[in-house]
């Protein structure tokens, strides 16, 4: 193990963080809509959730063999810019969960590269022709193709099923849910565990722990998967509200149509090679089944809360990733220890500040709107 | 930097398809079970072609889920 340098221990720390923080983002995702309609319970849900995660990680082979697909110029990607990178991609996940935006976590990482690799790199470094082809059209185009297929299957499932008996078409939606919102947890396994299990080990790579060409060894395999399965399991409460309550309010048969068009758009565009992310497109079939459905209200203040914080998601955690480059770049393992420090304060006190307002398994469903600051009542000993 | 407008518009076009498909072919699976149920309460009777239609429906979105899992994982390709 003479091959693992101080530098190269903290990026392997660093990327099973974001790991961590990738999981509990993302269990909204596949499974906010049967919190929100009741199919599953909060706690089951994140269990189920969190195990499939696990099973996709260890499924599937395809590891990431690029960091970035191709956005930055992995020849000069040095474990210090992954490092800066990651710190920009996990503040950001952390301050979008304390606001309750569901944001891309694969976007964040893009993001934190990008302004590692620009700073640490130049400008040349980053290929922006591929920014534009795997991040920005996809951004666009993945949320709509959810939305409009939503849409057009919550309208016809309510058209059908409009003579039937009421319970009786909730409680057989309610056991679909359970199929396709599993469906889309494994999917997301088999995906995002990848990314840093690409990351750890083109690390290792670099540092000539590992030979050129070498998979992932399975302390990689086992530890990423199990990041990102506590990650799910922990559950960001706070991003489900959001997805289950805050966008508009779900039934079960709109759960089921949203969740079937969030698998569709994934697997279809897996399977086409196209990079996206999974957030957005669960968010966009959550609003086409909000508009496919009469009398549903959209609350459109939350889903434009939602879209801006998609537009800023990638600057944000490029301007985080280039201010951690530059100094790593120029303060060596001092600079990198201090980085790992602030990254840790700012974490604890983003933890801190979401302790205010807690959303948990128990009060998940309570209210549509994800809050920081305290109530009136409990401000009252603060001012004093 | 060129996009593959055909392979955008295949993704869209399949994702939509499948999704309303099997998303309609449920809601008749639901719609044929929620009959039977109802003769069995209301009447005491039996709705046959309902429970027929149920489980033909319910079999088709199983046969989808069990395509979707077999392309999530690719030891079974």
């Amino acid at each position: 193990m003479d091959h693992i340098t101080f530098l190269v221990a903290v990026v392997i720390v660093t990327a099973l963080a974001f790991d961590f923080t990738n999981g509990f983002h993302d269990t909204a995702n596949a499974m906010a809509t049967s919190i929100a309609t009741g199919a599953l319970k909060p706690r089951t849900a994140v269990l189920i959730s969190g195990v499939l995660n696990v099973v996709g990680a260890f499924l599937s082979t395809e590891v990431a063999k690029t960091i970035s697909g191709g956005i930055v110029d992995d020849a000069l990607v040095s474990p210090a810019m992954i490092f800066a990178g990651l710190v920009g991609a996990i503040l950001w996940n952390l301050l979008t969960w304390l606001l309750g935006l569901p944001s891309s976590s694969s976007h964040a990482l893009f993001g934190g590269l990008i302004g590692a690799v620009w700073v640490g790199a130049g400008s040349n470094g980053v290929h922006f022709d591929k920014v534009v082809e795997k991040v920005l059209v996809p951004a666009v185009a993945s949320p709509l193709v959810a939305g409009v297929a939503a849409l057009l299957a919550t309208y016809l499932a309510y058209k059908v099923t409009a003579r039937a008996r009421k319970e009786s078409v909730t409680k057989s939606f309610k056991a679909g849910q359970i199929a396709s919102a599993s469906l889309v947890s494994l999917a997301h396994g088999t995906n995002d565990a990848q990314k840093t299990m690409g990351v750890i080990t083109l690390t290792l790579i670099s540092a000539g722990a590992l030979g050129h060409d070498a998979g992932p060894p399975l302390w990689v395999i086992a530890s990423a998967g199990l990041a990102i399965g506590l990650g799910t399991y922990l559950g960001g409460w706070r991003i489900i509200r959001t997805m289950g309550k805050g966008l508009t309010d779900i039934q079960s048969p709109q759960g089921f149509a949203a969740e079937a068009a969030s698998t569709t758009v994934i697997l279809t565009s897996a399977h086409l090679g196209f990079a996206l992310s999974t957030t957005q497109v669960c968010s966009g079939g959550i609003l086409g089944a909000g508009l496919g459905r009469r009398l549903a209200e959209v609350r459109w203040g939350t889903a434009g809360r939602m879209v801006i914080a998609w537009l800023v998601t990638l600057p944000a955690a490029a301007l985080v990733g280039g201010v951690a480059a530059s100094v790593v770049k120029h303060g060596g393992d001092l600079g990198t220890a201090l980085i790992a420090l602030a990254a840790l304060a700012v974490a604890g006190g983003i933890v801190v500040a979401s302790r205010r307002n807690p959303v948990h398994a128990h009060n998940v469903n309570d209210t549509h709107q994800v809050t920081v600051r305290t109530t009136a009542a409990a401000d009252i000993p603060a001012a004093a | 930097m060129q996009l593959d407008w055909t392979a955008l518009g295949e993704v869209a076009a399949v994702s939509t398809g499948v999704t309303v498909g099997v998303v309609v072919v449920f809601a008749l699976g639901v719609l044929g079970l929620a009959r039977f149920e109802e003769a069995r309460t209301d009447v005491g009777g039996t709705h046959a072609l309902g429970l027929a239609q149920a489980a033909l429906c319910f079999v088709a979105c199983a046969a989808v889920v069990a395509y979707g899992i077999y392309l999530i994982v690719p030891q079974f390709h």
